[in-house]
């Protein structure tokens, strides 16, 4: 599979400050998170990779295309939403929308067209002929995300795109950049300190901490190799449990108290430990069965 | 048009070539200008001259019209390098007005509010923002400036024939160099300043100000140090010691053609550099 983002030795410096550090690692996936506490240099890193910034040492590249070298083709497949409000006032959302769409290439008639769609898509079809400073935080979050979006781009930069929204507002972004992410047209990078956005969307993690990479996670795979974490809480007759559930073919461990914590094998029926429970006269007070969240992950890679 | 199909899809069809997206910025800048009434009765203000030229060169060879009117012909100035130069003076000094209205809203709006990135993380450089933005100004100059100033020429050409042509030739490249370089040079200045003074009037002030106070602090230099060089901070001294070469006479500043032509290389080199600090997608925070 062609890597979407390959950084190799990627390092950025500004003044005597290191902000990114030698990162080297290679992301393939459908939706990149990068997470990091504030000024991890997840903002730094998209702004490299947008040749914004120069680079002190290594490189990048984007869909194999060098960001030294290439950057027109680059910024030609990508789209981006930045953290900060970037809008023209006093232009109408449409107008605005259609102008980005010319400068990213499209015809006056086609960039019109997909200003319209761009819009209706976002949820801003009945404000697009509003100015864009009459909008609220959440509109313009919106009309960000639709100029970023009205060149069909194979990859889509997301810097912080829930900053600022209410529930309902964050739930419809997170909504679309899923169906985005199905849609199966563009790769999406989301850059955000909000964990829960990051979990929903995001198949690959990457988490940063002081210009550094502390920890790479395919979350589908982390999902499925720990899909059979099991907590127990028991009352009765335990001994001999956790021999019966190693027997089982389960890594079982006592926590004391009847509490049990096990790692259960692939193809393993939780019925079994009915069974067991049933045979022994032993009662299930509590089973939880659980999986890493990405705030364990998280909290694993900050305390690294 | 499908507009209400609010499922997301790419972009299938043809781009158009690189080298021409500089250009939808004028094309956006002059939708918003022209809503401006005060801009539009500015540039028919600015078209009073080169009409009222026109029908001068039309008279002064229509000696016909001129007795019924019973004017002696010899009212009449020459058509030379002279009338040229007076119309260039006035249509200069109407085209740093026009910058100073129009200047302020070019690059400020998309400075104040932080829209660079959007612009600069497409398939559109630097320079072609720059040169955008420019086009906007390059173009209102020119036609109030060259534009007529050929066309003038041209008229004069027709109605006194090849012999006057081929004498004063020089004339048209005189016109077309002195308010060409003339237009270069306030567009730059006023992109500079607009990219640094977010504040449109203030913007508009300190774009007057830079021609006012260079000439105030010029005059004031050459009046206490005794010297000339004081001129070469007052830009339309500068202008004026060039048009002067162009124009073949001396324009009594003191300073040499090459010593103009250096300092308004200096200026332009200065407006650029300033605009290559603001024109960026992100500032670094010292």
């Amino acid at each position: 599979m062609q890597s979407v983002i390959e950084l190799s030795g990627l390092s950025v410096r500004f003044g005597s400050r290191d902000i990114l550090k030698d990162l080297r690692v290679s992301l393939s996936g459908r939706s990149i998170g990068l997470l990091g506490p504030n000024g991890a240099g997840k903002s730094t890193l998209i702004l490299a990779l947008l040749g914004f910034c120069p680079l002190s040492s290594g490189t990048a590249s984007i869909f194999g295309h060098d960001i030294r070298r290439e950057q027109k083709r680059i910024r030609a497949a990508v789209g981006y939403m930045p953290e900060n409000d970037s809008f023209i006032a006093n232009m109408t959302a449409v107008s605005f929308i259609r102008m980005m769409g010319e400068l990213s290439g499209l015809p006056k008639d086609a960039a019109l067209e997909r200003a319209h769609e761009a819009l209706f898509y976002v949820g801003l079809g009945e404000a697009r002929y509003r100015t864009l400073g009459t909008y609220s935080l959440g509109m313009k979050q919106l009309a960000k995300l639709a100029q970023a979006i009205v060149h069909g781009p194979k990859l889509l930069i997301l810097d912080e795109p829930t900053n600022g929204l209410d529930p309902p507002a964050r739930l419809r972004m997170i909504k679309l950049i899923g169906e985005m992410r199905r849609s199966g047209d563009m790769h999406i990078v989301l850059c955000s300190h909000l964990l829960r956005d990051v979990e929903e969307t995001c198949e690959e993690v990457l988490i940063m901490k002081q210009g550094r990479i502390v920890h790479y996670s395919n979350l589908e795979e982390e999902r499925k190799a720990n899909k059979r974490f099991v907590e127990l809480e028991t009352r009765g007759e335990e001994a001999g449990f956790a021999d019966a559930m190693t027997a089982l073919g389960c890594e079982c461990a006592t926590a004391g108290f009847g509490r049990f914590k096990m790692v259960c094998p692939e193809g393993f029926d939780l019925k079994e430990i009915y069974r067991y429970a049933a045979t022994r006269d032993l009662q299930l007070r509590r089973l939880n069965y659980r999986r890493d969240t990405l705030e364990d992950i998280f909290l694993k890679a900050m305390e690294a | 048009m499908a507009v209400y199909k609010r499922t997301y899809k790419g972009y299938e069809g043809g781009l158009t070539p690189g080298w021409s997206r500089f250009l939808i910025l004028p094309r956006y800048s002059y939708a918003r200008l022209f809503h401006s009434k005060f801009l539009l009765m500015f540039l028919a203000v600015c078209a009073i001259y080169p009409i009222g030229a026109t029908l001068f060169i039309y008279i002064a060879h229509n000696l016909s019209f001129l007795e019924a009117l019973n004017i002696p012909a010899s009212r009449f100035v020459d058509i030379n390098e002279k009338f040229f130069l007076y119309f260039c003076n006035f249509q200069s000094t109407m085209a740093f007005l026009l910058t100073a209205i129009v200047g302020p809203s070019l690059v400020s709006p998309d400075v104040t509010n932080n829209a660079m990135p959007l612009y600069l993380c497409r398939p559109f450089s630097r320079t072609e923002y720059v040169l955008g933005r420019m086009t906007v100004l390059m173009n209102l100059l020119a036609w109030i400036t060259w534009i007529p100033g050929l066309i003038l020429f041209c008229l004069q050409w027709n109605m006194g024939g090849w012999a006057w042509t081929k004498n004063h030739l020089w004339i048209a490249s005189a016109v077309f160099i002195g308010l060409f370089t003339w237009s270069v040079i306030l567009s730059l200045i006023a992109l500079a300043v607009s990219a640094w003074v977010r504040w449109k009037i203030a913007a508009g002030g300190l774009i007057l100000g830079v021609f006012f106070a260079g000439a105030g602090f010029g005059a004031a230099i050459n009046a206490v140090m005794r010297t000339h060089n004081g001129s070469l901070i007052d830009i339309a001294q500068m202008m004026s010691t060039a048009w002067g070469q162009l124009f073949h006479y001396d324009s009594g500043n003191g300073i040499s053609a090459a010593q103009a032509w250096g300092a308004l290389a200096v200026v332009s080199a200065i407006s650029l550099w300033l605009l290559s600090k603001k024109v960026r997608a992100f500032e670094v925070v010292k």
